[in-house]
C-alpha cells in the first residue's frame, strides 16, 4: 500500500501525529508559532500590569478584519491582518488619549474601548454576511478561531511575522526589562521610554494581529497572558520566564489543533485556551515554592513545629514549678488543650528528634497513660524557647508600654519566628535583663551567664 | 577611569568651568492647573550633603522628578554643570521611592544594580564584565554582596532599598538624587546608608536628599533645602535649620499660597466633572 493512503485509513488521532498530512503539518507549525509568540510578548503585558489591554486590543481588531476585507474583497492574511492592526492602534490610541485627557480611569477607558470597537465589528461581519458574497463564510471564525483553516500560505506570512516578534523582544530585552520593572529610572539613564512603550504596544498588537485566525477575537486575550501567569510560577529570572511562556503558548497551541483535528467542526481557539488554562491550574498547584502545594506544605511544617515547641515549653514550665521530672501524657494535653492522641503524636515525634523520652511504666501507664521527661537537648531547645518569650514580653511592657497581662499571647507568636540575629538583638538592646515583666526568670546558655 | 568604552568619554568628573551641579532658576510645575511647585530657584554648592525638608504634599519629590526631567515643566529651567539635562544624563543618578516599584518582578539584586549599567550601554547592548565588576562593587558598598544572587521580593525594606542605592552608584555619576531613602528603613540600613553618604562626600559628589526625620538633618546633613510649595530656605544647616525657618515652613496656619492652590485645585476638579 501506498504510504499516503495507509495514513488516510489511519484513526484521526494517529493521522494526526504522524504527521503525513501536509496541511496537519502547516496547521501545526502555525499554531506552535502564534503559540509562542503571544506568549513571549505577553511576559510584558502582563509585567507591566497590562493584562487587559491585550483583550480590548483583540476585540478592537475585529473591525479592522472586517474592513479590510469589504475593502479589498480578499482573504489574505496578510491584508487582514494590517486591518486589524490598524484598528487595534486606534484603539490604543483611544485608551491613552481618554486617560490623558478627561477623569475617565484605565479599567473604564479600556471597557469602553473594547465593547465599542467590538460592537462595531459585529455590525460590519453582519453586514458582509448578509451581502452574501460566496467567499464570504470564512471570517466569523475570527470570532472563536478555527486553525485549520489555515493554509500553508497564511502560515509562513503569520509565522514569519511570530518569529519577528520573538526577535525583537530578544534584541531589545534589556530596554524592554528596565521600562517594566522601573519606568522612571529608565527615563532617567536616558532609556527613550515612550519609543520602548510604543515599539512593546505595536509588538503587542501584531501578537493579536497574528493570533486572530487560529484563536479568535473574543479569546486571544488569554494566549498573552495566560502563559506569562504559568510561566511566573516556574522561575524568578525573566530570561526563563519569557522562554516558559513561549514555551506554553507554543504547547497549548499544538494541544488545541490536535484537539480540533479530532473534532473538525470546533473552534481552536477554546482548545487552545483550555489548554493554557490547564498549564497555568497545574502551575498553581504544583510549582515549587511559589505553588499552592508547596506554601501548604511549609504552612504544615511550621504548624507542626509551633505544636512540638509548645509541648517543649509546657514541660519546661511544668519542670520550672520543680515538683517533679516526669509528667503524664494527660496533664500535658490538658495544659495544651490538646487531645490525647494528638500530644501523642506529638511526642512520639518530640522523642524521634532526641527532645523528650516517654515511658508506660508506673502508675500512669496503669492508669492507661504515658509519662514524659525532657532529655538535655530538649532543656537547651525549650531554654532558648522560654527565653524568646519572655525577652518579647519584657520589650512589649518596657519600650511599647504594653500593659503585663496583655503580652503572653502576643510572645506566644514570636517565641517560634525569632532568628538567632533578631535575638542577639533582642538582648543588646534590652541588656540582657533577669526577670520578665512577670518576675519569672529569663534562662540564658551556661557559658555566658558566668560572666561578671 | 580607563574610557574603554569607546566613543564617548567617562564622565563622572565635574567639568572645570565650576558651574554649580544643579542650578534651578523660576521652577514651577503644576499637575493640571494646579501648581505644587513655585518659582523654586537655587544652585547646589558642589561636594555637599543636602537635606531637602519640607510637609507632606510641599512637593520635594516633585522637585527631585522635576530636575529629573520626569515631569513637564510649566516654566523656568534646570541645568547640570551648566547644561541641560540631556547633554549631562551620565553626571546624575536617580534613586526613586521604593514603593515606586513591585518588588515581586522576576529578578534578583544583581540584576537590579546593573541596570544602574544600561544608561552608558548602546542601545540594545547588554552589560558585560565590567559592568557586572561594577555592579557587584556596588552592592559591596552597600553591604549588599552576599545578597547579590537574591531574588528581590525576599530582601527586607532596608536591603530593597540599599540595592535601589547601590543601582545609582553603579552608574558612577557625580550629583545623586535621592527620594526618601532613610524611608521605613531599619536601623542598621540607616546608619550603613548614612555611612556612604559620607564616603560620597569624601569622593566629591553632590547629594540631595530628600528627608523626613528632622532630629537627624543636622547631624547627616551640611546644606538644607526648606520647602513648602516654594523654597522656604536654602543654605548650611547651622544657618537655616532654624525654630523660625521650621515653624515657616511646617506652620499650622494656612498661608495665603495653599489657599489660593487648593482654589485652583477646587474649581479644576469642577472643570472636569462637568
Amino acid at each position: 500500500m501506498d504510504p499516503i493512503e495507509a495514513v488516510q485509513h489511519l484513526p484521526n488521532w494517529l493521522r494526526f501525529l504522524t504527521l503525513q498530512d501536509a496541511n496537519v503539518r502547516w496547521v501545526l507549525f502555525g499554531s506552535i508559532l502564534l503559540g509562542a509568540g503571544s506568549g513571549v510578548l505577553g511576559c510584558f503585558a502582563f509585567l507591566r500590569k497590562q493584562a487587559l489591554l491585550g483583550d480590548a486590543l483583540a476585540h478592537a481588531a475585529l473591525p479592522g478584519v472586517c474592513l479590510s476585507y469589504m475593502l479589498f474583497q480578499s482573504k489574505n492574511p496578510a491584508v487582514l491582518l494590517l486591518g486589524a492592526m490598524l484598528t487595534g492602534w486606534l484603539a490604543l490610541r483611544a485608551i491613552q488619549i481618554s486617560v490623558a485627557n478627561t477623569r475617565i480611569k484605565e479599567d473604564t477607558a479600556l471597557a469602553l474601548v473594547l465593547s465599542t470597537f467590538f460592537a462595531a465589528g459585529i455590525v460590519l461581519l453582519t453586514r458582509i454576511q448578509q451581502s452574501g458574497a460566496a467567499s464570504q463564510a470564512g471570517l466569523d471564525k475570527f470570532l472563536f478561531g478555527q486553525a485549520a483553516g489555515l493554509v500553508q500560505h497564511d502560515v509562513i506570512v503569520l509565522g514569519g511575522l511570530a518569529l519577528a516578534l520573538v526577535a525583537a523582544v530578544v534584541i531589545a530585552f534589556k530596554e524592554f526589562k528596565v521600562c517594566a520593572f522601573d519606568a522612571g529610572y529608565a527615563q532617567t539613564i536616558g532609556i527613550n521610554v515612550k519609543l520602548v512603550d510604543g515599539l512593546l504596544a505595536i509588538l503587542i498588537v501584531a501578537a493579536v494581529g497574528i493570533g486572530l485566525a487560529a484563536v479568535g477575537v473574543v479569546l486571544m486575550a488569554a494566549m498573552l497572558v495566560t502563559p506569562a501567569a504559568a510561566a511566573r510560577y516556574w522561575t524568578d529570572r525573566l530570561s526563563r520566564m519569557v522562554v516558559l511562556a513561549g514555551l506554553f503558548g507554543a504547547l497549548s497551541g499544538a494541544l488545541g489543533t490536535f484537539i480540533s483535528f479530532l473534532a473538525p467542526r470546533m473552534p481552536t481557539g477554546p482548545w487552545m485556551v483550555s489548554s493554557v488554562t490547564t498549564m497555568f491550574a497545574l502551575s498553581l498547584v504544583f510549582a515549587p515554592r511559589r505553588g499552592l502545594l508547596a506554601r501548604g506544605l511549609l504552612h504544615w511544617r511550621n504548624r507542626r513545629r509551633t505544636a512540638e515547641e509548645n509541648l517543649l515549653t509546657t514541660l519546661y514550665r511544668l519542670g520550672e514549678k520543680g515538683a517533679a521530672s516526669v509528667w503524664p501524657i494527660r496533664e500535658l494535653a490538658d495544659r495544651r488543650g490538646l487531645s490525647l492522641g494528638a500530644a501523642r503524636r506529638t511526642l512520639r515525634r518530640l522523642e524521634g528528634q532526641g527532645f523528650v523520652l516517654g515511658t508506660s511504666a508506673g502508675l500512669e501507664a496503669a492508669a492507661g497513660g504515658s509519662v514524659w521527661r525532657m532529655t538535655a537537648s530538649g532543656q537547651e531547645r525549650a531554654a532558648r524557647l522560654i527565653r524568646l518569650h519572655r525577652l518579647w514580653e519584657i520589650y512589649l511592657t518596657e519600650r511599647l508600654r504594653l500593659p503585663v497581662d496583655h503580652v503572653h499571647g502576643d510572645a506566644e507568636d514570636v517565641e517560634h519566628i525569632l532568628t538567632p540575629e533578631l535575638e542577639a538583638e533582642l538582648e543588646r538592646i534590652l541588656d540582657r535583663p533577669r526577670l520578665d515583666p512577670h518576675g519569672r526568670p529569663i534562662p540564658y546558655p551556661e557559658v555566658v551567664s558566668e560572666g561578671p | 577611569m580607563s574610557g574603554q568604552d569607546g566613543q564617548r568619554p567617562p564622565a563622572a568628573q565635574a567639568p572645570p568651568s565650576g558651574a554649580p551641579p544643579i542650578e534651578v532658576h523660576n521652577l514651577t510645575v503644576a499637575y493640571g492647573r494646579r501648581p505644587v511647585l513655585w518659582d523654586v530657584d537655587f544652585a547646589a554648592p558642589a561636594g555637599q550633603l543636602i537635606a531637602l525638608v519640607g510637609p507632606n504634599g510641599a512637593g520635594k519629590s516633585t522637585l527631585i522628578k522635576a530636575i529629573m526631567g520626569l515631569l513637564p515643566l510649566s516654566a523656568g529651567w534646570v541645568r547640570i554643570f551648566g547644561e541641560p539635562l540631556e547633554k549631562r544624563r551620565r553626571d546624575v543618578a536617580y534613586v526613586p521611592q521604593r514603593e515606586s516599584v513591585d518588588w515581586d518582578f522576576p529578578t534578583d539584586a544583581l540584576d537590579v544594580v546593573l541596570m544602574g549599567r544600561y544608561g552608558r550601554l548602546p542601545l540594545f547592548g547588554r552589560p558585560g564584565r565590567e559592568d557586572r565588576r561594577v555592579a557587584l562593587e556596588a552592592l559591596d558598598k552597600v553591604g549588599m554582596s552576599a545578597f547579590a544572587r537574591r531574588q528581590i521580593s525576599q530582601l527586607s525594606g532596608g536591603q530593597q532599598q540599599r540595592v535601589f542605592i547601590a543601582r545609582a552608584l553603579a552608574q558612577d555619576a557625580s550629583i545623586y538624587l535621592m527620594d526618601e531613602p532613610f524611608a521605613g528603613v531599619d536601623a542598621a540600613t540607616e546608619s550603613a546608608i548614612v555611612q556612604l553618604l559620607r564616603d560620597m562626600k569624601a569622593r566629591g559628589k553632590t547629594v540631595l536628599v530628600v528627608h523626613h526625620d528632622l532630629q537627624t538633618v543636622p547631624d547627616y546633613f551640611d546644606w538644607t533645602m526648606l520647602l513648602n510649595l516654594r523654597l522656604v530656605a536654602f543654605g548650611p544647616t547651622m544657618q537655616v535649620f532654624t525654630q523660625e525657618r521650621l515653624n515657616e515652613t511646617y506652620g499650622g496656619r494656612l498661608n495665603l499660597l495653599t489657599q489660593v492652590t487648593e482654589r485652583i485645585q477646587r474649581e479644576e476638579a469642577r472643570r472636569r466633572t462637568v
